[in-house]
């Protein structure tokens, strides 16, 4: 895992009481929570799709993907609007919190004590300010959805 | 990509225009209205296409396109007769062209050399007929093309040598404005001239107007060239090939003392006339007096100068002032645009269209009067939005043509291949559809074509037999029905074989042995994956993917695929789309609190359900009453599990729809909200199909609402409904 340039920008972000980072460059857009309208039998993290100034927006509650406890979005969630692969997705988060500035050797490996669903989308983690902040591989959270629901 | 790149490219497309048009003309001398017009017209397609690939540098492509040019010339004249056996060749030398374009654009591989050089050969054989036919015929079918096509060139200049070559030629060459308007240059036109021998150039300017009264885009000037060398006249005539119906031409053989005729007819301005003049030396120089900075100032009083040429007063070598004086291009009716363009701004309206009804919404939220100055405003900008809308949707409009004129060489083909005699009958090509439809017709057409030909019609034995005229019609028709685009591919021949459809699907296990099934069921068998009814898998169709490709890829469009067969009488085959990939008329519903569109096409009818109307088939599966017919009633919330308990039918709406196959089936909704037109928003581009959902819209408050796919809807029903007997393999 080695870029170009060691140093770059993350987007810090809150589910419940843990801290992840995606990279800034991935993140398009932060909006509120917009009640989404709910696709038929699809998964439960896919809370259904929202309007995006003229483009369906499919909304993933990235805690559920995770397998973590989730509560009922409201006002105070955010959707983090990502470009994957291709794809417009909005990831609902609970709060967004910081921008980090990391270099690579910063990033240590995944320890084993986080769940087997969480360690399919956590590249390695971060320590900041004693804070634990996992990095996260969105490339990771897509192809999945559609093996899932198909 | 640099501008000879682009300029290139722009003559592929023509190239494409044309050789629709092309095919379009000889579709037309096929059904013999053989006028000299259209022979004109299938001239001039080859000549432009030679003309273009010329400039390009293309041979392969002049070369052959040369051939076929010098045998429509013949016909043209009326030297050779325009027969059956004529257009047929010609037909498969338009096929080759279209081949030699491919590959010289690097779509497709070379072009096969020897079909290519056994056109030649045939071509040429058609042109020069007369003594070779007789032995070429012999050879014919030994395959005796390919030297063939060395040959017969040769001959050509042997039948024109007996014509004594004049010992110079005097050329009176007047170009008109139109010559100048195609980007022509007599400079180089007179180059050309020179290539073939020492020539003499004189320049009358003597047509040219008063300043006041003069068209710089008219072509006033007359060169009189005397070409002192013994080539042929075809020779000289091909330089002016490309602008020979944009100027007047004389062109008069020179005898020894016609020299001296020249000089004496010469009006007073020449060129002086000194053999030692070389002409690329004079062409240089008029170029560099052309150029037209340091020309600015010779412009004088002397009213000769056509404007933007200011050569005149200069010495008299004003060969190349013409080149200058090329005026701008006529104004185009038509011009190109990049599709993407057209997409982004379609997509920008689509957006418009649902930011204005937004607004409307909040304006009417905000309480204001129905009369206020702002809600009148409002009512302004919904109609000049939907115009707005309307005329972008049009832009993509297109007529089917595009992809109705790419068959009949596909008939051609795979007729050729398996040997039937097929004749392809085509009507409505004038239908229009947006262009993301036609774009995507053309691979299922074509594959419903190929099947129709390779598994509909007979051999031209079994037809006899059957009492069939030896030749198979297959038919391809479109048609605007109920808002949507119906094509029709028919063909005259056997019929679906439906005992045999039923035994291999039971042989491949798609069905049970005792399966139950009408007819229509029958037929809708070869729709199912991994079904393919070609005893013999042949190069044509039956490579194992079958009607279920065809049948997916016009559902992904929006369309539907159904198939009528009369054994003995033939088959046909209907897709069904809609117009636009764009917009749709729907009727709003609501269902577990979401609200839902369904598309209005398929709708019957909606009603209220009455307690007495409802039954339950086997005590489960509810059925509705309607119009003394029992029909499936589905509740919609439930199927798409919005909901995990039935709701009471009585409480709510049941709309009958009607599926592309012709299934009824009652949709049970909480409510019905009204009617609108929806802009159809993919559910693909950033998430995936969902089973029942046909695509997203956004309504006029900004939430995003499903499009029910109503035909599966209904045929997940029914498939539940038949399971025991009925497995789908999939």
């Amino acid at each position: 895992m080695t870029e170009a340039n060691d140093s770059r920008e993350l987007i810090a972000f809150r589910i419940g009481s843990q801290e992840f980072c995606v990279d800034i460059m991935s993140v398009r857009e932060i909006r509120g929570w917009t009640p989404a309208t709910p696709l038929p039998r699809s998964p439960g993290y896919m809370k259904g799709v929202i309007n995006l100034r003229g483009t369906v927006l499919p909304i993933i509650d990235l805690g559920a993907r995770f397998g973590l406890e989730t509560s009922e979005p409201t006002a105070r969630h955010v959707i983090m609007v990502a470009h994957i692969g291709g794809r417009m997705v909005g990831l609902l988060v609970d709060a967004v919190s910081d921008i980090l500035q990391m270099s690579d050797a910063a990033v240590q490996p995944t320890p084993d004590v986080a769940s087997d669903r969480v360690k399919t989308f956590v590249k390695g983690i971060f320590s900041i300010d004693g804070r634990m902040i996992s990095l996260i591989d969105l490339e990771h959270i897509l192809p999945q959805v559609e093996a899932e629901a198909a | 990509m640099d501008a000879f790149e682009a300029i290139k490219a722009t003559f592929f497309q023509e190239c494409d225009e044309l050789l629709a048009d092309l095919e379009q003309k000889l579709m037309l001398l096929e059904q013999g209205q053989t006028d000299l017009e259209t022979i004109n017209a299938v001239f001039r397609a080859v000549h432009s296409v030679k003309g273009g690939a010329g400039a390009f540098g293309l041979e392969d492509l002049v070369r052959f396109a040369h051939v076929f040019e010098t045998l429509m010339d013949e016909l043209r004249a009326g030297r050779k007769p325009c027969d059956p056996v004529t257009i047929k060749t010609l037909l498969r030398a338009s096929d080759v062209l279209a081949d030699h374009i491919q590959a010289a654009q690097g779509l497709a591989p070379a072009v096969d050399e020897a079909r290519s050089a056994g056109l030649v050969a045939e071509l040429e054989m058609l042109t020069h007929g007369g003594e070779a036919p007789v032995v070429v015929e012999a050879e014919e079918d030994d395959f005796g093309f390919t030297p063939m096509a060395f040959d017969m060139p040769l001959e050509l200049p042997d039948i024109s040598a007996a014509v004594e070559p004049a010992s110079g030629w005097r050329i009176v060459f007047r170009p008109h404005g139109r010559m100048y308007a195609s980007a022509n240059e007599t400079g180089l036109l007179l180059r050309e001239l020179a290539r073939l021998g020492p020539t003499t150039v004189a320049l009358d300017e003597g047509g040219v107007p008063m300043l006041e009264s003069l068209n710089v885009e008219d072509g006033c000037l007359t060169w009189t060239v005397e070409l002192s060398a013994a080539v042929d006249e075809a020779a000289v005539r091909e330089v002016f090939d490309f602008v020979e119906a944009d100027c007047d031409l004389t062109i008069t053989p020179l005898d020894a003392a016609g020299l001296a005729r020249v000089f004496e007819d010469e009006p007073p301005a020449v060129l002086p006339a000194s053999d030692d003049l070389d002409i690329a030396a004079l062409l240089a120089k008029a170029t560099a007096v052309a150029e037209p900075v340091p020309a600015l100032q010779p412009i004088t009083p002397q009213p000769v100068a056509p404007e933007p040429a200011p050569v005149v007063s200069a010495p008299p070598q004003s060969v190349a002032p013409a080149p200058a004086a090329a005026p701008a291009a006529p104004a185009p009716v038509t011009i190109r645009v990049d599709l993407d363009r057209v997409d982004r701004l379609i997509n920008v309206v689509g957006e418009l269209v649902i930011q204005q009804a937004m607004l409307s919404q909040r304006v009417l939220e905000s309480g204001l009067a129905r009369s206020s100055g702002i809600a009148l405003g409002m009512e302004d900008l919904e109609l000049l939005t939907r115009e707005i809308q309307d005329s972008v949707m049009a832009i993509r409009a297109q007529p089917v043509k595009s992809v109705f004129q790419r068959m009949p060489r596909l008939v051609r083909e795979v007729a050729d291949m398996v040997s039937k005699q097929v004749r392809l009958v085509t009507a409505g090509e004038d239908t229009e559809v947006d262009k993301t439809v036609v774009e995507r017709l053309a691979e299922p057409i074509t594959h419903m074509l190929r099947n129709a030909i390779d598994h509909g019609l007979e051999t031209p034995e079994e037809r006899l037999a059957a009492g069939k005229p030896a030749e198979g019609v297959v038919r391809l028709a479109a048609l605007h029905r109920s808002g949507r685009i119906v094509i029709e591919i028919s063909d005259d021949g056997r019929g679906i074989n439906r005992e045999r459809v039923r035994k291999i699907a039971v042989d491949k296990g798609l069905i049970a042995a005792d399966a139950v099934l009408t007819d229509e069921q029958t037929d809708n068998l070869i729709f199912l994956p991994g079904f393919s009814t070609a005893a013999v898998v042949s190069d044509i169709s039956g490579r194992g993917v079958g009607m279920d490709v065809v049948k997916r890829s016009i559902q992904a469009l929006g369309g539907r695929i159904s198939i009528s067969s009369v054994p003995g009488k033939g088959s046909t085959f209907t897709l069904s789309l809609p117009l636009t990939l764009a917009v749709l008329d729907g009727m709003v519903v609501t269902a577990a609190e979401q609200t839902l569109i369904t598309p209005l096409p398929t709708i019957v009818e909606s009603l209220t359900p009455q307690a007495a109307d409802l039954h339950h088939v086997g005590g489960v599966d509810p059925v509705i009453r309607f119009r003394d017919r029992f029909l499936p009633l589905i509740d919609v919330a439930l199927t798409l599990g919005f909901r995990d308990t039935p709701m009471s039918p009585t409480d709510g709406v049941a709309v009958v729809v009607e599926t592309e196959g012709g299934q009824q089936a009652a949709l049970l909704f909480e409510a019905i909200q009204g009617q609108r037109q929806v802009v159809i928003k993919s559910l693909e581009t950033n998430y995936q199909p969902v089973e029942g959902v046909a695509a997203a819209t956004i309504l006029g408050d900004g939430r995003v609402a499903l499009i029910l796919d109503v035909d599966v809807l209904v045929t997940d029903m029914r498939r539940k409904s038949l399971r025991p007997d009925f497995k789908l393999a999939s």
